[in-house]
């Protein structure tokens, strides 16, 4: 018996999962450059919301058009992917269809993978021509050049061809189309393949079964260099999403701390720091090792559909901030600072950049209303506005860089307890005017 | 309204050992704004109307640290929050109304870790209570039939999920909910949060108020009701940029209600 195949099938599945696993550690070592958060209250509500969000998929569904055929897309996925599993048994042990003997539940099963298969290929051509035919605005956004751009249609193709190919390995596959059982959209195909001999059918279904395979394997270690990681990572992000109310933004515990010091009268400003007391490296951040690691996650998640910008009043309006190109810099910071570990033996070089100025400006975080709009439109519980709001912590806090007029508002809070220059005594006063 | 306002302060309230039911806390846009000063005024006339036993903290309030917070200043922010807590809890204020949304979030969410918990209604939650309760009635009156829409402010709706409170009023009025294209969870902000309100816009093409008084004037409203003196002054400002002050009108929850029984 020859077992070339079989060996050749194995060491491709292990490069295949091999070189995933690495890019995955290295995903993990990434996010963790981000500062702790405490997040491990309230685990039955974050399930709650992975199972409604991600699983459930009921905020991709507010916009319905795209909801419903991303649903396809992603239930085609999870299910075809069951036949994943036949195919790699068969390809190691050098079965046919291993799971064929289970009989008609086989043909029920490979038949719903066949409608599903084709349900996605239309979708994905919708989703192709919505994206290149009928221009939606958020596709082509400033942020939406060259590769992110590019990335999003071959992520199309690699599907439309997986797709076929599953399909065209169903049809020429005779023993499977002589059961007649699950071949419920392949048969349609088979004609095409009329008047071919038994054996170039039989080339042509090993070669398809061999590109499905070798597809999928290539497409998993596409998802950490593309935008696609969410189709993994919206599980977590959905889990560590937060639970409070939109409107309250973290109070700075270091903060809150030398607020207390200050107005206790009891403490000695002059006293030497407590033993071991940490004080923050900075206040807000100016790059991506100052946020906190789910706001790192949240940037490997987002799959740059751009619900989040078109909802921005910001961006509606012709300002330069969009929130999907905050989630994009914060990832391509990461990823260079990640490189950067790996050229120099897991210790950061310093290389004169950071996530302010180089990738994101001051004016787009200026131009943020804080209306959590792009919170609302994330499909998957991503939080653009937080990393806004650290940010411009960094430059009030550690730059004293806000526009003229905040910093008339804040010494007028500070003078007088309102952002405008009236007197505190004169608070009440409207209480006799006419 | 020859009817002078009832407008006790907390320290009053302290002289005499009593406890008011609600304090009403009135923000700097209440306090100080000349636009804002009339909501803060029909809301009272309201309390007054409903003879809820309620008081201000009058020279004793001080900023909230909203627009210090957002601007990312933090230290502000707190340095506001820890003495305002400081004045509240010293008075031990429960329950506390604002007719601002800002307010109203701050100290509803932001307050309670820095040791400031109180129980925070917006003024148009309080007002629907003090139907449900039967100690304020609502009549129709010059509203009945009007088309009147309401602009979710972000820091009630979006932030705090409060949508139902204001609507189920302007219902009360017999007037005709509409709704913009934009409504509730997708409402579309004025353009004044995060402390936009205190500074120009960045370069852009258009206004954010401009864009959604245009999204209000698509449906024909005769009234436009905020929930909030910023969004009140944006939508007011948008309404006379597209020179409509003629037919539309930019007018608070509060006022309509008490507008509706002439008070």
């Amino acid at each position: 018996m020859n077992y070339l195949p079989n060996i050749l099938f194995a060491i491709a599945l292990i490069i295949g999962v091999g070189y995933f696993t690495k890019n995955v550690k290295k995903l993990i070592r990434n996010i963790k450059l981000g500062q702790d958060i405490d997040v491990s209250d309230n685990k039955s509500q974050r399930w709650k919301n992975m199972a409604m969000i991600a699983l459930g998929q009921s905020k991709m569904v507010r916009r319905p058009i795209a909801g419903l055929l991303h649903v396809i897309v992603y239930v085609g996925f999870v299910i075809i992917n069951i036949e994943v599993l036949e195919i790699i048994i068969d390809g190691l042990l050098g079965t046919h269809r291993v799971f064929s003997s289970i009989g008609a539940l086989y043909g029920f099963l490979i038949g719903s993978f066949e409608i599903l298969a084709v349900l996605v290929f239309v979708a994905v051509i919708i989703f192709w021509i919505r994206r290149n035919i009928l221009k939606l605005k958020r596709f082509w956004k400033s942020e939406m050049t060259s590769w992110p751009k590019n990335d999003a249609n071959y992520i199309l193709y690699f599907e439309m061809v997986l797709m076929s190919l599953f399909l065209i390995m169903n049809a020429t596959d005779i023993h499977f189309q002589a059961m007649n059982s699950g071949n419920i959209m392949s048969q349609y195909i088979t004609p095409l393949f009329d008047g071919l001999s038994e054996n170039s059918l039989h080339i042509i279904e090993r070669t398809a079964w061999w590109i499905h395979i070798l597809g999928i394997l290539v497409f998993l270690n596409y998802l950490y260099f593309s935008k696609h990681l969410h189709i993994l990572l919206a599980f977590p992000n959905t889990f560590y999403g937060s639970l409070k109310p939109k409107g309250q933004f973290d109070n700075l515990e270091a903060v809150t701390k030398e607020v207390k010091m200050m107005m206790d009268p009891n403490v000695d400003p002059f006293a030497a720091p407590a033993e071991g007391a940490v004080m923050p490296a900075k206040f807000g951040a100016s790059d991506v090792q100052d946020l906190n690691w789910v706001q790192l996650l949240n940037a490997y998640t987002c799959t740059e559909c751009g619900r989040c910008t078109s909802e921005c009043p910001s961006n509606q309006t012709g300002k330069k901030l969009s929130p999907r190109k905050i989630m994009m810099d914060t990832r391509d910071r990461l990823e260079e600072v990640g490189k950067n570990l790996d050229a120099n033996q897991g210790t950061f070089v310093e290389d004169g950049k950071q996530l302010l100025d180089n990738y994101i400006t001051r004016e787009e975080l200026w131009a943020c209303t804080s209306c959590n709009a792009c919170v609302e439109a994330c499909p998957v519980s991503i939080n653009p506005l937080s990393i806004i709001l650290d940010m411009r912590r960094y430059l009030v806090m550690e730059q004293s860089a806000a526009p003229i007029e905040l910093n008339n508002m804040m010494t007028n809070i500070e003078n007088n307890g309102a952002p405008w220059p009236y007197n505190q005594m004169d608070r009440l006063n409207w209480k006799n005017e006419k | 309204m020859s009817e002078l306002l009832k407008v006790p302060t907390m320290a009053e309230f302290m002289a005499q050992g009593k406890q008011p039911e609600v304090l009403f806390w009135v923000g700097c846009a209440g306090s100080f704004d000349d636009r804002a000063k009339k909501i803060t005024k029909a809301f009272v006339k309201l309390l007054n109307k409903a003879q809820v036993e309620f008081a201000v903290l009058g020279i004793e309030e001080s900023c909230t640290g909203d627009p210090a917070k957002r601007a990312g200043n933090e230290f502000l922010f707190q340095m506001q929050a820890v003495t305002n807590i400081e004045v509240m809890n010293a008075y031990e204020i429960k329950k506390i109304v604002t007719a601002c949304p800002h307010c109203f979030n701050t100290i509803k969410n932001e307050y309670p870790e820095l040791g400031g918990n109180y129980d925070v209604m917006h003024h148009t939650e309080f007002l629907k209570s003090l139907l449900d309760d039967g100690r304020l009635t609502i009549e129709g009156g010059k509203f009945k039939g009007k088309r009147i829409t309401f602009h979710d402010p972000c820091y009630l709706g979006r932030a705090n999920n409060v949508y139902e409170a204001p609507r189920d009023l302007i219902t009360k009025l017999e007037a005709e909910l509409i709704e913009m294209k934009n409504c509730k969870k997708n409402g579309l902000c004025c353009g004044a949060g995060g402390a936009q309100m205190f500074k120009d816009a960045e370069k852009g093409d258009k206004e954010v108020n401009i864009e959604r008084t245009e999204q209000a004037l698509e449906i024909k409203p005769d009234i436009i009701a905020a929930g909030c003196p910023f969004c009140n002054t944006m939508m007011t400002d948008g309404i006379k940029v597209k020179e409509r002050e003629g037919d539309v009108k930019v007018m608070d929850i509060a006022e309509l209600i008490a507008n509706a029984q002439d008070l």
